[in-house]
């Protein structure tokens, strides 16, 4: 039986209004169900609310409207907090405002210091989560000789000390090079099949999104889209409409199909492109 | 002066006993050596001092370049010092040199040498301590310390937490400095020329950003802690757990010692 972790329900907020301007609604009306176990991604631009639904999954933000469950906790509930934290990890952008300490591995106790974890069992959580994102040789090295990718790695095994049942990354590849977000990319998706954790994606990069189980697609604070990767990328003009692009891949089988030809839209992998136009020559 | 050799709370990894003991024990130790410093009264004492430190620098392996190097930033005071005590130190009998109003006597060359020795024994020894001991268990030395401040309402955790984010982000503020001065300077600034009032005024343009920016990432930084589940030092646990050994009562009952035997040297009033 599939099980929900993360559930809003027609969730509304806006930023309080600043003087002689009109408070401006940033989320409207969000009903997403997350199962756990899955790899969702959310998709939108700059400014479609993307960062603000994440921050209310673990009760940063609280709604104006509506409501948030975290495995049937309601965030509102001041008295479930750190249970609630507990439960939904979060990771952000930068991965230098997010490192406490000066030392990776004492970095990475500092959640289960806070939660009053025994010693010896804080040294396992520690040990077992610097080995999940492949940094447990760097646990005595200090963190700004660090390249970003680690570093962002580092952030993640901060979270994952916690032993949440659930990760949610809010842009964690923004300020990394291509090596590093590949680093991040693959310990995020090792995350979600070895270790079973919920992961929610947060992303504008089309790429980092196709690899995702389910996309979620958002623009001015709405769901516009939510199905398998390969689904919501064949609705070609509707994600133009909004500012975002589809991969590569599928651009050239839908610029292919303007032009009088009948391809499936529903190659994410170069593989997938590739066979697709093998079929159309060898139909000739 | 670049950036990169501001020595402020640097570490020196290692293994030998000095690293090992207690950063607790280093503490009180470098309490009482600086109570002796200033017990001290004379050669045979200050002798006792500063062998110890000559025996705990060779111990602690980490060079005498490097104490040295720390006492860079403050020669100008311990110039300033040495001139002051050597010229304003009133003595019996005739001066060693009068030259117009300056009056040199023996005295005044005996508080100037050992004021000087001491400065330089308070810092090296302080050095040690910094070079030894990793930032975050000197913080966890301190918040134990004090732990009886608690009692007082002090707020210890946070005092202590403050610090050793303070710690934290000293390297990324320098390399963030270093970032913003280069795009400065490749629009024109100038940070090296000009009278004293100029260089500070170019100074303004780094402030701002760096300012501005340090209160965004102070912002992020208390989010993510947030997330993490930071309530404050109440219930908290930590993972290395300081225990006092063997060494370390040999090690205290050895700075006792010393301040005994310095206070004993002053009795029998060599030089």
């Amino acid at each position: 039986m599939e099980t929900s972790i993360l559930k809003t329900e027609s969730l509304t907020f806006s930023y309080p209004a600043e003087e002689g301007k009109e408070a401006r609604l940033v989320l409207d009306g969000v009903d997403l169900d997350i199962e756990a176990g899955s790899f969702v991604a959310v998709l939108g631009h700059n400014g479609s609310g993307k960062s603000t639904l994440a921050k209310h999954l673990n009760a940063i933000l609280l709604p104006s409207g509506g409501k948030v469950y975290v495995s049937g906790m309601d965030t509102a509930d001041e008295a479930r907090l750190l249970a609630i934290r507990r439960t939904v990890g979060m990771v952000f952008q930068n991965p230098d405002n997010q490192i406490v300490a000066n030392v990776v591995e004492e970095d990475c106790a500092f959640g289960p210091e806070n939660l009053g974890v025994p010693p010896d069992e804080i040294r396992k959580l520690v040990d077992d989560s610097l080995k999940i994102v492949g940094m447990y040789s760097y646990r005595e090295h200090a963190p700004h000789l660090l390249s970003g990718g680690q570093k962002q790695r580092i952030a993640i095994a901060g979270v994952l000390a916690m032993k949440p049942r659930c990760v949610v990354l809010d842009e964690p590849t923004a300020m990394l090079d291509p090596i590093g977000r590949r680093e991040v990319l693959e310990t995020i998706k090792a995350l979600n099949e070895t270790q079973g954790v919920t992961v929610v994606l947060i992303t504008h990069h089309m790429d980092e999104a196709a690899q995702a189980h389910r996309l979620v697609v958002m623009s001015k604070g709405k769901i516009i889209s939510d199905g398998p990767p390969k689904e919501v990328f064949q609705q070609v003009e509707a994600l133009k409409a909004v500012g975002l692009t589809v991969p590569e891949t599928v651009e050239l089988l839908y610029e292919l199909n303007r032009e009088g030809f009948d391809l499936p839209l529903d190659a994410l992998s170069d593989e997938d492109c590739a066979q697709a136009l093998y079929q159309l020559l060898k139909k000739d | 002066m670049a950036l990169k050799d501001i020595t402020l709370g640097q570490y020196f990894p290692g293994k030998t006993l000095l690293h090992r003991l207690d950063p607790r024990t280093k503490i009180l130790l470098l309490v009482f050596y600086i109570v002796a410093l200033f017990m001290a009264k004379n050669a045979l004492g200050y002798g006792l001092l500063a062998l110890t430190l000559v025996g705990a620098v060779l111990v602690s392996r980490v060079g005498f370049k490097a104490v040295l190097r720390g006492m860079k930033p403050v020669f100008f005071i311990v110039v300033f010092t040495a001139v002051l005590n050597l010229l304003y130190t009133p003595g019996q009998g005739e001066p060693l040199i009068a030259f117009w109003v300056i009056k040199i006597y023996w005295e005044g060359i005996r508080t100037a040498f050992f004021m000087v020795l001491r400065i330089m024994l308070l810092i090296s020894c302080t050095f040690l301590l910094t070079y030894t001991t990793s930032p975050i268990l000197l913080t966890d030395a301190l918040e134990d310390l004090l732990g009886l401040l608690k009692k007082l309402r002090l707020p210890v955790h946070e005092l202590a937490m403050m610090m050793s984010i303070a710690l934290r982000f000293i390297p990324t503020l320098i390399e963030e400095t270093d970032k913003i001065m280069s795009a400065q300077k490749a629009r024109g600034a100038d940070f090296e020329t000009g009278n004293l009032l100029h260089r500070a005024q170019a100074l303004i343009p780094l402030l701002v950003p760096l300012f501005i920016s340090a209160f965004r990432r102070a912002d992020e930084l208390a989010v993510a802690m947030e997330c993490r589940c930071y309530h404050g030092g109440e219930g908290r646990t930590r993972m290395r757990q300081l225990k006092y050994a063997g060494r370390d009562y040999i090690a205290l009952l050895l700075g006792l010692a010393l301040c005994v035997a310095v206070w004993c040297s002053n009795l029998l009033g060599v030089f």
